[in-house]
Order: structure tokens, then C-alpha cells, then sequence
């Protein structure tokens, strides 16, 4: 989609701020909100695709406000809620809980002794390889170009790099398709590219001199380009 | 904590332990998992391993070569399967650099977890647009004869750089080298210092 998260190429936000001796963690929370989404991941509540656009569905004066945990929280409360893991309405109710009692543990909560734990299959959180025999179109060397199209759904072509030409520089393997894994559409693994535009055929007359851009995208993303073109 | 990190709403903190309250009814969550995040990403990782890598590619060229062609297998030297990991060189002819403009991919398992900068929008819009001017901002001239070459991680690769060896260094091991690599020379928004100016 088409969404403020695509931001190669946005203007107006500035110079980049470092934070002298940055904590790993700015507060406690942040730790919690990674242990969950590494659950919701591990467990088979949600993948890393769904996890993604889960994200790109925030609102978008709300994604650029909100800090990197905030967004993290605000994705992965979204699909607990839509995968039926637990309700809108406990997690409001629990939430104003929590709001009144700002001291009290997760485990003030918690009601009845704790269930056996689903299992953690660390492969969920890993492994988006897929050995399925597919054999590459595109060769290193060979010119493409990225097709146009605006999905409401997830993808991976950022919308800088479409209708681009550019040229393969590595063939990556077989990977799992995020467009349709994000939308229950299963795998779809397909050929995974590392495609090299030049900076001129991105930002035209404000193309800095000397630059390129690797990208990494999938076999679908692309036409074969002209050797003219490339 | 800066602008970045403005005071936390309050219905932020309610919400996550809401939700940490019912994943643990569930069976979704375990009752240390929290705990052992903060363990693993504030004292078990962090840029040391990329950094070691990086001093044994400097000081052994076979481990070098290894480290460009097949970085599981070398990273296999410290312990760590990691399948997904490309590391590009600098050289004389070229500066790599790494960004996620569509979220904040990193390579967690070699650098730790990404500093607040690298997710925000400034980094992330600017990067593969303007990255000569970007860097200049932050401090590194990369010359225009050298080509600036931006990885955007789009996909489940990720991406580190192999920095180039600073001069004054020739003496010095791989132990004396580590310290000197820092994580934003593997981000390549930086060089690495010279050791004399390391040790300032």
C-alpha cells in the first residue's frame, strides 16, 4: 500500500539526531513489547509479513508521531485482536485496569493459573528460504524493469523504485512472497534479486553524482528490461 | 530523552501490560520472556560480533574472503548460524551504505538492536536520496570519485559492511582492532578512526 511508511525519497523531516549513549532499551516496556511480538511470531499467531503490514495500517499522523515500540505495540495489538487471540474488548477492559493501577505487574491481571504454553518454533521467527525447485528467470547482469502498480495490500517494492530500470546484480534464493503471505494467501515463494538502479533513474536531475541503489525484490516485481536500457 | 523519545503516554504502558496480562492467560506468552529479552539484547548482543568479524577479515584474508563469499559460514567462527547476512566492502572505489526505507530491517543478530536514528523517518526517507549529503551531515566526506552504494533492506537479507582498515593499525591484532570498530562503521554512516584517534 501506498502508505506513509514508504518514506525512501520523502522531504521535510530533517536532520537525523543521534542520542549520545543510547540505552538498548529507553524503558521497560519496550522489552515487554518485543517479547511479544517474538511470541506472537513464534507461536504461530501471526508472520513477519502480516507483522509488517499490521504496521502500515496504522494511522498515518500516528506512525510518524509515535516512537518505535509505540509502533511495534500498536501492530501486534492489532492482530492478536484480528487473529481472535484475545478480544477488543478485554484488552480495553484490562487496558483501563492497568490505567488505574499503574504499579501493579502484568500478573495482577492474570486470572486462574497459567495454561501449558503453545509450543515456540524458532523456524516461524527465521526461516523464509524455500527449496522449492524454482529456477531464476534472471541472470546477474540481466537489465529489468520494476513494474508500476499502486497495491492496497502489502508489498515490498518501494514505491521510489517502481517503473525503474535497473540491472541484477545477485540472485538471492527462493523467498517467501510478503504480498501474499501478509493476506493469508500462503507462501508463494518465489526467486528473490538484489537489483542495482542507478541514482539518475530515480531522482532524475536530483540525482546525486556517483550513486547507486540495491534493492531487494522478488521475481513478480519485474519485467526483463532492453540491454539498450540497461 | 529527546525529541525522539518524548514522555511515553501513559495509555502506551497500560496497553502493554494489558496485553502481556492476557498473552500470559493464553499460553502465548512465558511469564520470563520479558526478562530474558532485556538479558539477551542488554548484555548477550550487541555489535561485538559484527566488530569481530570485522578485525578477522582484517588481519587474515583468507577469513576476509569467506566473510564477503559466505558470511554463514563465517560467522559459524563465533558461534552464531545466521542465513541471511550479505556483508559489502568498502574499498578506494567504493562506500556502502545500509538503510530500510520501507521499516527498520537490521541485522539484530551481528549489530544488536538498531539505534533510535536508523528507525526514523529522517534516516530512512533520506538515505537512498541524498545519502552523500546525509552523511556529510553526519560527519563523513565520502568522495565523489568513490561510488556511494545504498542497500535498501526490502527483503529478509540483511546487510553489513566491511569497513576499510584505517591507517596507523598495521601493528595492531585482531583483539587491539575490536574495540576500534564501531556499529555506525558497520551501518556505513561512518569510517573507522584511526587508532591514535580512537584512543583520544
Amino acid at each position: 500500500m501506498d502508505g506513509v511508511h514508504d518514506l525512501g525519497g520523502m522531504q521535510g523531516f530533517g536532520p537525523v539526531e543521534r542520542e549520545r549513549d543510547e540505552p538498548v532499551f529507553h524503558a521497560a516496556w519496550e522489552a515487554g513489547v518485543l517479547a511479544m511480538q517474538r511470541a506472537g511470531r513464534g507461536r504461530g499467531c501471526f508472520n513477519i509479513d502480516e507483522f509488517r503490514h499490521g504496521i502500515e495500517r496504522m494511522n498515518p499522523g500516528h506512525y510518524l508521531r509515535a516512537t518505535y515500540y509505540e509502533k511495534w505495540l500498536d501492530g501486534i495489538a492489532r492482530l492478536f485482536v484480528e487473529k481472535g487471540v484475545v478480544s477488543a474488548d478485554d484488552l480495553a477492559a484490562r487496558t483501563a485496569f492497568f490505567g488505574e493501577h499503574p504499579e501493579a505487574p502484568a500478573t495482577a491481571a492474570v486470572r486462574g493459573p497459567l495454561p501449558p504454553r503453545v509450543p515456540f518454533n524458532p523456524a516461524l521467527v527465521e526461516n523464509v528460504v524455500r527449496e522449492t525447485g524454482a529456477r531464476p528467470r534472471y541472470a546477474p547482469g540481466d537489465p529489468v524493469v520494476t513494474r508500476s502498480f499502486h497495491p492496497h495490500g502489502h508489498t515490498r517494492l518501494p514505491r521510489y523504485a517502481r517503473g525503474k530500470r535497473g540491472v541484477v546484480f545477485r540472485y538471492h534464493g527462493v523467498h517467501v512472497f510478503p504480498d501474499a503471505n501478509a493476506h493469508g494467501q500462503g507462501e508463494q515463494p518465489q526467486p528473490l534479486y538484489s537489483v542495482r538502479f542507478d541514482a539518475a533513474e530515480l531522482w532524475g536531475e536530483s540525482a546525486e553524482a556517483n550513486q547507486r541503489v540495491h534493492i531487494d525484490l522478488w521475481e513478480s516485481y519485474l519485467l526483463p528490461g532492453s540491454r539498450r536500457d540497461g | 530523552m529527546g525529541k525522539n523519545h518524548p514522555n511515553v503516554d501513559p495509555y502506551v504502558v497500560s496497553r502493554v501490560r494489558a496485553l502481556e496480562s492476557l498473552l500470559l492467560e493464553k499460553g502465548i506468552l512465558a511469564p520470563d520472556a520479558v526478562d530474558r529479552v532485556v538479558q539477551r539484547y542488554e548484555s548477550d548482543t550487541g555489535p561485538m560480533i559484527g566488530a569481530r568479524a570485522v578485525a578477522r577479515a582484517w588481519t587474515d584474508a583468507g577469513y576476509r574472503h569467506l566473510l564477503l563469499e559466505d558470511a554463514r559460514a563465517a560467522l559459524g567462527a563465533f558461534g552464531l548460524d545466521y542465513a541471511m547476512l550479505m556483508v559489502v566492502e568498502n574499498t578506494p572505489a567504493v562506500h556502502n551504505l545500509v538503510v530500510c526505507t520501507l521499516c527498520s530491517c537490521y541485522p539484530w543478530p551481528v549489530l544488536g538492536l538498531p539505534p533510535t536514528w536508523y528507525k526514523m523517518p529522517a534516516y530512512r526517507s533520506r538515505a537512498v536520496s541524498e545519502p552523500r549529503k546525509l552523511l556529510s551531515e553526519m560527519g563523513l566526506e565520502v568522495a565523489e570519485s568513490r561510488e556511494l552504494r545504498v542497500w535498501d533492506s526490502s527483503a529478509e537479507m540483511r546487510y553489513m559492511v566491511l569497513p576499510r582498515r584505517p591507517a596507523g593499525t598495521e601493528g595492531l591484532g585482531e583483539d587491539d582492532l575490536v574495540p576500534l570498530i564501531t556499529r555506525d562503521a558497520l551501518i556505513g554512516v561512518a569510517e573507522v578512526a584511526p587508532a591514535a584517534a580512537a584512543r583520544r
